[in-house]
């Protein structure tokens, strides 16, 4: 299914395999390479997921993700935090700021296109039962 | 209405009272419940100072002399301040070697010397006697002048009378059994006389309360404030001299000061007073408070003399009155019985509570210093051998009781009508005064000896004797009178009242002035010449050196001796259950139960026993008893010296503990602030660890990612398969940089980094290194400009390390300088032995936040993506380590906008430059 994706990051390699496989993978994909930039870009056109780098000028991934949470209306995004920053405290930190996911670099690229769409699935299926 | 019986009837009442409270207090004091356990009961007792003699005599002296009745409580005034340094020191000793009088502290101060303990008791008996027969005359002359109400007759008119309708003698047997009763209760003489103490805070509250209520009525009452009394003395030619104390009359500067120092003396050494201040004493901060309570008691009790005095003066013109009876006498004759009745019974207060405290410290003293020293050594009254010597001990102080009060009534007999009393007074007083050298030298001066103190108290003594006690019986026709008018066989140089011609001083100063310097100069000469026991050198250092160590007369002994023994010698003196009590106690401070434990008859003990012992029968005495029964061996005067030393060394030791222990908590202090700094440290590591690992796994991730790609996709396009690839070569090469970065930076940081220094051409470096980056220069087409100077000196480096700064200072530049349009200008200067070299470029610059912090590890010019340069975040810190290491300096100056610069100096070869600088 074709999602829209923002992918943040001021990695510009990274943002190029990101978008690489994203696209490959029948996405359509934007790119920010910062907070600021990111959160302009989900004003003009909400996207269904964002892949938020966390080390970043300007604004930081948790910065991103808090302002993103505070708006009802983006709520229904989904968040996968990508950072080489993996100490337990850092993860912890990004999962309780609302991000639905949190993928430590370096990541095996099959695997991340798998759990941006298990995302959806899982939010598919009925709650609660 | 004041017939004789009512005031014998009153008089009994009060004594009834008396008696009433003391029983009360002791039967209390035994249910452990003590009413002296407080520093106000305590300030009281030491106002046993006001006897009979302030009573009446202030009066007597302020209506002949003004004010110069004032000197005998601006003594105690003054001294009472220095006892925070003198009476705490005589408290802590007396307690600590339970000292049970004068006599026996000064016997145990210089070797436990029986002789002297016998020689102050003697001195204070006879010393005392006459202050004792004061109070019997002042008590029985104002019952004799009361009894005539409404009739004032003084009682020299009545005439003498037989012994056995003599007041006097009536009341010093009434006074013997009061103190027979209450102040032998106990045997125990280091315990407290509570119901003694009670009694006597008691009679200072009814003095106090009789005489204010006189000073108030006469003040008051006949006149009309103090100034209607002092203007109507003024007007008054005989009365108005008196107002200018120092000037005519017989107060003299001279005998103020001496009777100022004798009345300081006289409250530290009269025996009553040291009964009251240090053997009652119970609690050594109670001085805290005696000390400013017991001068407002003295300016109260005074406040009214001089009105009192003024207005006897004034009141009986004609001098047929004496003025030592004013205040009973200006009572009647305003007809104020109740108010006489009051004043008898006041001045009846006074002189009960000094005979009874003087004459149980007296008694004490002649038991345990006198008698018992001599009856102990006659072995003929086998007294060694006798099972219970308590019932001996009790009797010979009952008997001393009764024979010091018939010896002050016999005083009175003999010599009281000779005197005013305050001259009375004043004898006794430089009596007890010739205690001092012994006793504050004793405290304060280790090298004071037995004989010293003996020779010094004897000479001082015999002055007293001759030049005040011997005139006192003369002019009472016991001597002949030519004695005083011409001297002993004519030789005048020796008359009593004026020695060696000493003439133009009143008695008492002139007696003070000889005596003191005989008996200081005797003391102190003797001591010099001799050398002390090793008993004199161990008592003087437990003495003089109270405060500085504990107590531990234990160490000094050294001998043989059984438990058994102990008890029976405590038991004789104690009786069983108060040896028992006693034995308990020691046991129970040692962890054992008394008396199914054994108890080592060692050193400790026999010291403990003859302390209890010395309690109860003085240090002396006790001595000699304990040497009867345990077999000591003598310890030489350097054995004494070596344990005192190793005292010494003890507290050397304590200071040095003391030393180390700040020490240690200076050097705690400082590993806690290391430790801080190496937490500090840690947690920077930390980042540094996280930092890195950052930047490790950012190109791992597009290596990774990009490989991924090309391996599940075999189908990607040739061009892109290109790019990817190129990404993953870079970054590989970014990885393989940082990593070797990171171990440089590690290596130089931890100091382990090698440096092959030599002497390094600046220009040559400068040259290859641009040479070597030609290519990259050309690739980027930036123009290169190098200005360097035709001769320089050569610095000290490592050529391979400046090589690899200048690198990252020109790759810096090539990164931030737009291709084309770049331009790169390096320069080498020399100044002030320092060589510099500038790299310049033309680039965006960098702002003043980016500078302060673009040294710092991971920390990079360029915000944005579109800006960010490759590199790895550690060039220029390494950069700045390599300059700092070779003793030079690294900056940058920029203006965002216009180029940055970066230099850094390089200290020159100081051999070259100093050569250079001089041509």
């Amino acid at each position: 299914m074709k999602r829209k994706v923002l992918i943040v990051d001021d990695e510009p390699n990274i943002v190029t395999a990101l978008e690489f496989l994203l696209q490959r993978s029948g996405h359509e994909v934007k790119v920010a390479t910062n907070g600021e930039e990111a959160l302009a870009a989900i004003e003009r056109d909400s996207p269904d997921v964002v892949l938020l780098d966390v080390m970043m000028p300007i604004k930081s991934g948790y910065e991103v993700c808090q302002r993103m949470r505070e708006r009802p209306e983006w709520r229904h995004i989904k968040i996968v935090m990508l950072s080489a920053k993996g100490r337990e405290a850092e993860v912890s930190k990004g999962l309780a700021l609302g991000a639905d996911l949190y993928v430590t670099k370096p990541f095996s690229t099959q695997e991340l296109i798998d759990q941006i769409e298990g995302l959806f699935e899982e939010s598919a299926k009925p709650s609660g039962g | 209405m004041l017939q004789g019986w009512v005031i014998v009837v009153t008089s009994f009442a009060y004594l009834g009272l008396l008696f009433a409270i003391a029983y009360y207090a002791d039967s209390r004091a035994d249910r452990g419940r003590s009413v002296i356990a407080s520093p106000y009961i305590y300030s009281l007792s030491l106002a046993v100072y006001a006897t009979a003699w302030t009573f009446y005599g202030s009066v007597g002296r302020a209506a002949v002399d003004g004010v110069g009745f004032l000197p005998i409580y601006l003594g105690p005034t003054l001294m009472i301040a220095l006892w925070w340094i003198v009476m705490r020191k005589i408290l802590r000793i007396s307690k600590q070697n339970r000292i049970t009088s004068l006599a026996d502290f000064v016997a145990s101060r210089y070797g436990k010397s029986a002789l002297l303990g016998g020689v102050v008791t003697i001195i204070a008996v006879i010393g005392i006697v006459p202050y004792i027969s004061l109070q019997l005359k002042a008590v029985s002359s104002s019952f004799i002048i009361l009894v005539q109400y409404p009739e004032i007759i003084m009682p020299a008119k009545v005439g003498a009378l037989p012994v056995l309708q003599d007041t006097a003698l009536w009341v010093a047997l009434i006074l013997a059994i009061f103190t027979v009763l209450f102040g032998t209760r106990h045997l125990y003489s280091a315990e407290h006389h509570e119901g003694m103490v009670a009694a006597i805070a008691f009679e200072s509250l009814v003095k106090l309360l009789a005489f204010l209520a006189v000073g108030v009525f006469v003040t008051f009452g006949i006149y009309n404030g103090f100034g209607d009394v002092f203007a109507r003395a003024a007007d008054e030619p005989k009365l108005a001299a008196m107002l200018t104390p120092l000037e005519g009359v017989a107060g003299s500067y001279a005998s103020w000061i001496w009777l100022t120092i004798l009345s300081m003396l006289a409250i530290m050494f009269l025996p009553r007073q040291f009964q009251v201040t240090v053997i009652e004493n119970v609690d050594e901060k109670h001085l805290h408070k005696a000390i400013w309570l017991f001068p407002l008691y003295m300016l109260a009790i005074n406040i009214f003399v001089l009105p009192i005095a003024f207005g006897g003066r004034l009141h009986f013109p004609d001098g047929m009155v004496d003025a030592d009876t004013f205040v009973l006498t200006l009572p009647m004759a305003e007809r104020q019985e109740l108010l006489a009745l009051l004043v008898f019974i006041g001045g009846l207060s006074a002189a009960t509570g000094m005979v009874i405290v003087e004459t149980i410290a007296l008694s004490t003293m002649v038991c345990n210093d006198l008698v018992m020293p001599v009856l102990l050594r006659q072995r003929r009254l086998r007294l060694a051998e006798r099972r219970d010597l308590t019932g001996l001990l009790l009797g010979i102080r009952r008997g001393a009781i009764v024979l010091i009060l018939l010896l002050g009534y016999l005083y009175f007999r003999l010599a009281g009508e000779a005197y005013a009393l305050v001259s009375i007074g004043l004898i006794s007083f430089a009596a007890v005064a010739q205690f001092a050298p012994a006793v504050l030298g004793g405290i304060f001066w280790k090298g004071a000896t037995r004989r010293g103190a003996l020779a010094g108290l004897c000479t001082g003594f015999g002055v007293w004797f001759y030049t005040l006690l011997l005139p006192a019986l003369a002019r009472s026709d016991w001597l002949p009178r030519s004695l005083l008018e011409h001297g002993p066989f004519g030789n005048e140089l020796l008359k009593p009242l004026e020695l060696f011609g000493l003439a133009g001083l009143d008695q008492i100063t002139h007696a003070m002035l000889w005596s003191m310097i005989a008996n200081v100069g005797v003391y102190v000469v003797v001591s010099l010449l001799g050398t002390p026991s090793a008993e004199e050198h161990r008592q003087a250092s437990l003495f003089v050196d109270v405060f500085r160590r504990e107590a531990g007369g234990a160490r000094f002994w050294r001998g043989t001796a059984s438990v058994p023994d102990l008890y029976n010698l405590l038991a004789r003196f104690l009786g069983p259950e108060g040896a028992d009590t006693a034995f308990a106690e020691y046991a129970r401070a040692r962890g054992r139960h008394w008396p199914d434990a054994e108890l080592a008859a060692d050193a400790e003990l026999v010291h403990f026993a003859e302390t209890q012992l010395a309690g109860a029968i003085g240090a002396a005495s006790a001595r000699i008893m304990v040497a009867a029964v345990a077999k000591e061996e003598a310890l030489t005067l350097n054995e004494v010296r070596e344990i005192l030393d190793e005292a010494s060394q003890v507290v050397v030791y304590s200071h040095k503990l003391e030393q180390k222990s700040r020490e240690l908590e200076a050097a705690t202090a400082e590993l806690r602030a290391a430790n801080e700094a190496l937490k500090e440290l840690d947690r920077l590591k930390d980042d540094f660890i996280s930092t890195v690992t950052h930047e490790l796994r950012t190109p791992l991730t597009s290596i990774r990612a990009f490989s991924e790609i090309l391996l599940a996709d075999p189908d990607v396009e040739l061009a892109q398969r290109k790019k990817f690839l190129g990404i993953i070569t870079r970054e590989t090469e970014r990885l393989t940089r940082l990593i070797n970065q990171v171990l440089d930076l590690a290596k130089i940081e931890s100091g382990r980094a090698e440096w092959h220094v030599s002497r390094v051409e600046l220009r040559e470096v400068i040259s290859d290194t641009l040479a070597g980056m030609s290519q990259v220069f050309k690739e980027n087409n930036l123009e290169v400009e190098a200005r360097l100077p035709e001769r320089i000196s050569p610095v000290n480096a490592d050529i391979d390390r400046l090589i690899q700064v200048l690198l990252n200072l020109l790759s810096n530049a090539v990164k931030f300088c737009e291709p084309g349009r770049g331009r790169i200008e390096v320069t080498l200067s020399e100044a002030d032995g320092y060589a510099r070299i500038d790299v310049r470029d033309n680039g965006p610059g960098i702002s003043p936040e980016e500078q302060r912090v673009i040294f710092d590890k991971f920390r990079q010019a360029g915000d944005t993506l579109t800006n960010k340069p490759p590199g790895t975040g550690l060039g220029l810190h390494i950069s700045r380590q390599i300059v700092e290491h070779f003793g030079g300096r690294m900056w940058v100056a920029s203006v965002p906008g216009k180029g940055a610069c970066f230099s850094f100096t390089l200290p020159l070869e100081p051999a070259r430059a100093e050569a250079r600088a001089a041509a």
